[in-house]
């Protein structure tokens, strides 16, 4: 009779811990890729956040760490311009507007290289969750718009590696311009496209441009497939649905 | 067999390489004239007296350096001292390099009608970064956006009067200079003679595809130029490059 009591009155089991193991996928490279990368150790998984400035970008990504955290997996964070090699060289060059763009172009391939390989190739290897924001895409949607070459665009982000994951946070520019606007009070220099003549005029320069980009996306989306969601929803939404496509991804799906 | 790695024909999985064209192709009014070879083989010394042979002669030249553009340098010598570049870096840096003198200074000057000598032009990254590990058809892709010199010299040493030139007169061996970087060797002399002998293979796999004007770098300095003087004066028109034309 004092058994059943003794055993009603046990702290209940702690319910074990939902951690889900990611599953290994293999990865790959678009092209070339990097000398001696071992693809095949890289146990990580990548996820990029593409979008304008002002699509939500890293609100997205600060909520993804967050939950990515508080599930058990160790994250790391990895943008433009952030190279220890070049990023402050970078910075210098475009405040001067100085450089062609071609130079320009492998300026920041440069940073993005150092980037693969100094933080991205040893935190997959060493299975952390990767947040990209921004990727080789936005690269290329800049370079586009200039009238670059595609396929030498291609040829030069061979050494990026393909992501798990790639979501375009989808806005039109005329929220983009609101956006920006409760958040910088001045438009960007190079977001509104001012070295390309456009128009004399910022703010009409600014929607032209990034018109001109979300054209670039869409093009490029065909290619490389990304998912394109709607940003103009509540941040909670938008996440919710991040957070169930990466699930998937994690379940190796 | 280093002719069947560059040569698209038979590496039919791969996208053709395009067919850079010249500067004279292209309808420039001036001419590229390039030197390329080993540290050593005295290419330098030769660039330098053509360039007082056409200075003299009144001339339009401009000379130009390999990665001698100031906004990169501070990159370069930061990564090179915190030894933080990797093949991949090492060679998108100096392409970036390369990309802003072309298009600020080399393309200018040519469609002004300049005649621009340069102390190495692509080539010596083509053979570099291959060296480096780095795949060839990416290297080249990424220098496609240039053209090709009109004339290019290639001086051709043996391989040990080369090293000894520069392992001779400097001693102090950089670091990446010497591909210590690449693990060939732990000691930094014998780095540097497997590194410079690789790179003339890959410079002589270069030689026919490119139309190199192979110039035999063991003779005098005096028969070199002469040798470099009649080719250049047989191949570009000199007078229609004097500063003041009749």
């Amino acid at each position: 009779m004092a058994t059943p009591r003794k055993v009603r009155r046990l702290a209940p089991a702690p319910r074990t811990p939902e951690v889900v193991i990611p599953k290994l996928t293999p990865k790959r490279f678009y092209g070339e890729g990097i000398p001696g990368a071992e693809e095949e150790k890289l146990r990580g998984k990548l996820i990029v956040v593409e979008g304008a400035d002002g699509s939500g970008r890293s609100t997205q990504i600060a909520q993804l760490v967050e939950w990515l955290e508080g599930s058990g997996h160790a994250t790391v964070q990895v943008g433009l311009k952030r190279s220890d090699l070049v990023s402050e060289e970078l910075d210098k060059a475009q405040e001067g507007n100085i450089l062609s763009r071609t130079t320009l172009s492998l300026f920041y391939a440069t940073d993005f290289a150092d980037q693969v390989e100094n933080i991205m190739l040893p935190a997959l290897k060493a299975g952390f969750m990767v947040l990209a924001d921004r990727y080789i895409y936005t690269l290329m949607a800049r370079d586009l718009v200039r009238g670059m070459d595609e396929a030498w665009l291609k040829n030069l982000y061979g050494i990026a590696l393909v992501p798990d994951a790639v979501f375009y946070l989808n806005i039109t520019p005329e929220q983009l311009v609101q956006r920006n606007f409760a958040k910088n009070k001045a438009l960007d220099y190079w977001e509104s496209g001012m070295d390309l003549g456009l128009s004399r005029d910022m703010f009409d320069s600014f929607l032209k441009y990034q018109a001109l980009m979300a054209r670039q996306f869409t093009r490029l989306q065909a290619t490389y497939g990304f998912d394109i969601v709607d940003a103009d929803r509540s941040p909670e939404d938008v996440n919710a649905d991040l957070r169930r496509k990466i699930e998937s991804v994690l379940a190796g799906r | 067999m280093e002719f069947a790695l560059s040569s698209p024909a038979l590496r039919p999985n791969l996208p053709a390489l395009k067919v850079m064209k010249t500067f004279a192709q292209l309808g420039f009014p001036g001419r590229l004239i390039a030197v390329e070879g080993l540290d050593g083989s005295g290419k330098s010394t030769q660039i330098y007296l053509l360039k007082r042979w056409l200075e003299l002669r009144g001339l339009k030249v401009f000379f130009s350096e390999w990665n001698s553009s100031e906004l990169v340098k501070a990159a370069t010598s930061k990564g090179k001292k915190m030894t933080l570049l990797t093949p991949t870096t090492f060679s998108l840096i100096h392409a970036t390099d390369f990309a802003d003198r072309y298009e600020r200074q080399l393309v200018p000057l040519l469609r002004a009608g300049y005649l621009v000598l340069c102390d190495r032009f692509f080539f010596t990254a083509f053979a570099r970064d291959i060296v480096r590990t780095c795949p060839p058809e990416w290297v080249r892709g990424l220098y496609s956006f240039a053209a090709q010199p009109d004339m290019t010299f290639f001086f051709r040493a043996d391989l040990e009067v080369s090293l000894n030139r520069i392992l001779d007169g400097r001693p102090e061996l950089k670091h990446f200079e010497a591909g210590m970087d690449m693990g060939f060797s732990t000691d930094i002399y014998e780095s540097f003679r497997i590194f410079q002998g690789r790179m003339l293979e890959q410079y002589l796999a270069m030689s026919r595809e490119f139309s190199f004007n192979v110039i035999d770098a063991n003779e005098t300095v005096e028969t070199q130029q002469a040798i470099v003087r009649k080719l250049v004066a047989d191949r570009i028109d000199l007078p229609s490059f004097a500063i003041r034309k009749a």
